[in-house]
């Protein structure tokens, strides 16, 4: 049952050494330290899930003000499908390229911080947090000053005609990938880092001593013992990515919306229920596909 | 051979810090912009140094109401998701008690939902209950998200605690509560702490649960969405570098607190290095 594996704790304590249940107010006790907290998951986040599913079913012809009937209106699944799927696909997209570009960039960085940086470590891994610190949305919106029209990166990159001199990188999918890629990329290499500390150097001399070249030492033995840390990864960063709007709506442009973006105005402008509940639960579907695909494939069934 | 190595022993580092370098970039644009004073309202470039935003944050009042505001909703919610996520943690690590795997299933779902699906089925659900949207039910949202968090954290360092420590103060004759007193909550608390940092943090940043539930009330995230559309005041910034170097202090405190405890050789917990997310 782990998401993200633990950043190690040193001593190895076992973890649970429950005592032999004892009267019966032990045998309640648990219960009772339970009972608050596990009520509160139970009505403000199963029991909303299940009014979400009867919402998508109800009548697509009602409005917030009239009310809702609840039809079994299985069709509103279709329909909203059919009227939004470049925004599901381009959710998945942009979140998927953007964690290729996450794992180029986080596997070195938490391979980096895990056997290189000696004394340095903490504070590297301050450094990997340290976005965290500030609001998610004021550090999005200096990625505008970053890719402004104006600004340095842009002049340098039409300087050296990469970019035409009148192309833009702000409102563009680049710079909603880009958006996403910074801002979820610790949520990956923090679990990455955590299993890669773990790995023994040793192992690594073994296999250079039985004459593997570096990339075979990686291939064989670095990377399959990095496993459980990078699978963990790839599904914190994937899921929030995959279901953000807040990228798309500050660097991009409608062009480049995102099926949050279709939920939000659905639920908050348009008012219309039904199709919001509707993609929200295909939203959900769509990603436990995904994760459950891919924990099959990634073949580490420990990690949830 | 050796060289090679030497070589690439560097180049991972190299890597290494250009991406630390793209991490921290906006950290330092959102310093700068602080100290500027834009052009116009919709203009995100740097135009000219001035202190005014730093010695104004509040020129624009609705912001420091926001950020009041988010102050309180982080502060209540914590309060609340720490207790009950302590006591859950608790239940977990000390009692074998029947359902235990259900448990940790709805304490790890709420981790795996998206944002939009936890945001979205609260809103349908507060909209048919007919319970009107505002600053409790943000407060009841975030708690939400939050126990799960605490959990997990609380959980980490309870589990590598050393149960001979609360074995002998039994031995030497401390009753169940002395003990508990004594030994234990100080041995879990930097973990406690620790959790109530991390809700604090969910809590004052969360945007996408909070816009789906807040009715009316204007948190600092929501302010600021609002702003990016009617155009940033540039104490926004002022606000979002205070925020980095509060954070910043206190991550220094606990460190500095951290090895000063392993100098006097007390035990310290996992929590301490500040994980995100732990084992479940």
């Amino acid at each position: 049952m782990t998401l993200l594996a633990q950043v190690p704790t040193g001593s190895g304590q076992p973890a649970a050494t429950p005592p032999a249940a004892r009267s019966g107010r032990h045998r309640l006790l648990p219960y009772l330290l339970l009972l608050p907290g596990a009520a509160w998951l139970l009505v403000f986040f199963g029991v909303p899930l299940v009014q979400l599913a009867s919402a998508s079913l109800y009548d697509p012809s009602g409005s917030l003000s009239t009310g809702y009937a609840l039809t079994w209106a299985f069709g509103n699944y279709p329909d909203v499908l059919q009227a939004y799927w470049p925004q599901f696909l381009r959710s998945f997209g942009y979140a998927g390229v953007a964690l290729v570009l996450a794992l180029l960039l986080g596997y070195p960085l938490a391979y980096a911080i895990a056997q290189k940086a000696g004394r340095w470590k903490n504070l590297l891994l301050v450094c990997v947090v340290a976005p965290m610190f500030t609001s998610f949305l004021v550090r999005t919106l200096a990625w505008k000053t970053i890719l402004s029209d104006n600004g340095a990166l842009v002049g340098l990159l039409r300087d050296v005609h990469l970019l035409a001199p009148d192309g833009r990188l702000l409102a563009t999918p680049f710079a909603v990938v880009l958006g996403l890629t910074y801002n979820f990329l610790p949520f990956l290499v923090l679990p990455l880092y955590a299993s890669l500390e773990r790995l023994d150097y040793r192992l690594l001399e073994a296999a250079s001593d039985l004459y593997a070249s570096p990339v075979q030492a990686f291939r064989r033995v670095t990377l399959p013992l990095s496993m459980p840390g990078l699978v963990a990864g790839t599904l914190l960063f994937f899921i929030p990515a995959s279901g953000d709007y807040i990228n798309a709506e500050l660097l991009g442009t409608p062009n480049e919306y995102m099926i949050g973006n279709v939920i939000d105005s659905a639920f908050l402008v348009r008012l219309d229920y039904p199709q919001g509940a509707a993609l929200s639960f295909l939203l959900m579907a769509a990603i436990l596909a995904v994760v459950f695909g891919y924990l099959r494939r990634a073949g580490t069934e420990e990690v949830l | 051979m050796r060289l090679s190595r030497w070589l690439a022993d560097r180049c991972v580092m190299i890597v290494a810090l250009l991406v630390l370098g793209y991490l921290a970039l906006p950290i330092l644009v959102v310093a700068g912009l602080s100290f500027n004073r834009p052009s116009s309202r919709l203009s995100y470039d740097f135009n000219e140094f001035t202190l005014d935003n730093w010695r104004q944050p509040c020129a624009t009042s609705d912001m420091c109401d926001a950020v009041v505001r988010s102050v309180q909703i982080g502060f209540i919610a914590t309060v609340v998701a720490t207790v009950l996520g302590t006591l859950m943690a608790f239940a977990l690590v000390r009692h074998r008690f029947r359902g235990r795997s259900g448990i940790n299933v709805l304490i790890f779902l709420p981790m795996a939902t998206p944002e939009l699906v936890m945001g979205t089925s609260l809103l349908a659900l507060f909209v048919s209950a007919g319970v009107p949207q505002g600053f409790w039910t943000i407060v009841i949202a975030h708690v939400m998200f939050c126990v799960s968090f605490v959990v997990v954290t609380v959980k980490a360092r309870l589990a590598g605690m050393d149960r001979r420590l609360e074995e002998a103060a039994m031995d030497l004759y401390a009753s169940e509560w002395q003990t508990f007193r004594r030994i234990t909550l100080p041995l879990v608390l930097p973990g406690i702490v620790a959790a109530a940092l991390l809700a604090f943090s969910l809590s004052f940043d969360d945007f996408i649960i909070t816009n789906f539930n807040a009715g009316t009330t204007v948190t600092f995230p929501m302010y600021v969405w609002g702003a990016a559309q009617r155009g940033i005041p540039p104490q926004v910034n002022v606000i979002g570098t205070a925020m980095f170097v509060i954070a910043l202090l206190l991550v220094g405190l606990s460190s500095l607190r951290g090895r000063r405890a392993r100098r006097a050789n007390l035990p310290v917990g996992p929590a301490q290095g500040a994980p995100v997310r732990g084992r479940s």
